[in-house]
């Protein structure tokens, strides 16, 4: 077993674990954070899309110890109290999910998108950087939409730190 | 997954140290090796995280090279204005590895010892005449090579970075798998000072190789025309259920076109 501690969500977090536990399990089964998903568990379909020290990662191929003094975000992150944040309000607005599974992946991906390539985003340029998220409802032109609000307003809206 | 010691050495000697220990592996971005050992496909004794490290990762321009560290991501290598400057072609690559949260750990370092016959990296090492500096030599990337996952990399072994010869002219071509986002074909051509090298990836039987008709015929003539009619030996070629060795064989043809057009 292995101490690990890193921050999480803004809360210093720390636990005894297997060596071989992922980054994923580390977040649904220590701490309960249910809300990054596991898809296909191969890095391909990017359900567990989260933010280490900033940037996207896929949890399901991270490990835990790996994580040491890092701080991470995942989706339960992100809104302030009961106001969501302005990526995930933008998925609701535009209906951009059918079965929800993919969505807290997505819009981590979406948040970290923006963060790289800034509020003005065109259709082929997010599509493009959606590759390494599947959605199996094929619902990807709401997604699309949803992404593109979002990355606008988060220019004028305040966002959780990360 | 089966069991293993974690260890997060501070030092490339530590780090060599910890790699004493039979079936020990190096972790650099884990992108492949997680994936690896979670089918069981690789259950290491130990495995020696290089992430504590200093000085393994960043871009550097040193006199007519560009040196980049082993633990350098590929996300950043893509974004990189010094290497968009300096080679172009090969920020192009580094931007075609996964997908952007897979290159946000990816590390160039990983991707050449690992040494997969569909890795994009190893088309441009081999192609530029890159050398890679390890804690004991350095290593012409000809040299490297040994084929499928197989290197000149010996027991306790850690490349520290990647030294990169600065081209003329630079382009890399990828023909992707949908799915994997792997090299179906990947052609990296480089026109330098000592002649033309071209090398291809995701074709070979045994990883990596220079092609060396097209490099003949492109010596005189750096353009897509010249190289029109160079047929490529199927024999040697990889044959999957994604395509067989005469669909990669025409497939290195067009690459190879494309990426003389887009160096041009």
């Amino acid at each position: 077993m292995v101490q690990v501690a890193m921050t999480v969500n803004g809360k210093a977090v720390s636990a005894n674990v297997d060596s071989r536990t992922l980054l994923v399990q580390f977040l649904r089964e220590n701490l309960r954070l249910t809300g990054t998903h596991v898809g296909c568990d191969t890095s391909q379909c990017g359900a567990c899309v989260v933010h280490v020290d900033g940037k996207a990662i896929k949890s399901c191929t991270t490990l835990a110890v790996a994580c040491e003094g890092a701080s991470v975000t995942t989706i339960e992150g992100l809104a302030h109290g009961t106001k969501l944040h302005p990526m995930q309000q933008a998925f609701q607005d535009n209906h951009g999910l059918q079965c929800g599974f993919c969505t807290p992946g997505m819009i981590m991906t979406a948040v970290d998108l923006v963060n790289r390539k800034g509020n003005a985003l065109d259709e082929a340029t997010i599509r493009h950087e959606l590759e390494g998220n599947i959605c199996r409802c094929t619902g990807y032109h709401n997604i699309v939409k949803s992404i593109a609000q979002g990355a606008r307003e988060m220019a004028t809206q305040p966002q959780a730190a990360e | 997954m089966h069991a293993f010691e974690y260890a997060a050495p501070a030092s490339v000697a530590d780090a060599a140290a910890a790699l004493a220990n039979e079936d020990a592996k190096v972790l650099a971005g884990g992108q492949t090796l997680l994936p690896t050992m979670k089918q069981r496909l690789a259950a290491p004794s130990v495995l020696v995280d290089l992430r504590k490290i200093d000085g393994l990762s960043g871009i550097s321009r040193e006199g007519d090279a560009l040196v980049i560290g082993a633990m350098t991501r590929h996300a950043d290598v893509a974004a990189s204005k010094v290497v968009q400057d300096a080679i172009p072609g090969l920020a192009a690559l580094a931007a075609l590895i996964g997908d952007p949260a897979v290159r946000h750990r990816g590390t160039i370092g990983g991707s050449l010892a690992n040494n997969d016959p569909a890795a994009d990296y190893p088309a441009a090492a081999l192609a530029l005449g890159a050398t890679i500096v390890t804690n004991k030599r350095e290593i012409a990337a000809g040299d490297f090579f040994k084929g499928l996952f197989e290197t000149a990399l010996e027991d306790g072994e850690i490349i520290t970075k990647v030294k990169f010869p600065l081209p003329e002219k630079s382009a890399y071509e990828k023909f992707r798998n949908p799915a994997s986002r792997y090299a179906m074909v990947g052609v990296f051509v480089a026109k330098t000072k000592a002649g033309v090298r071209v090398a291809v990836t995701g074709a070979g039987s045994s990883g990596v190789f220079r092609h060396a008709a097209m490099e003949a015929a492109l010596a005189g003539n750096f353009s897509p025309a010249a190289i029109a009619g160079v047929k490529t030996d199927a024999s040697g070629l990889l044959s999957d259920l994604h395509g067989d060795a005469d669909y990669r064989a025409h497939l290195v043809g067009v690459m190879a076109r494309r990426a003389v057009e887009a160096a041009a």
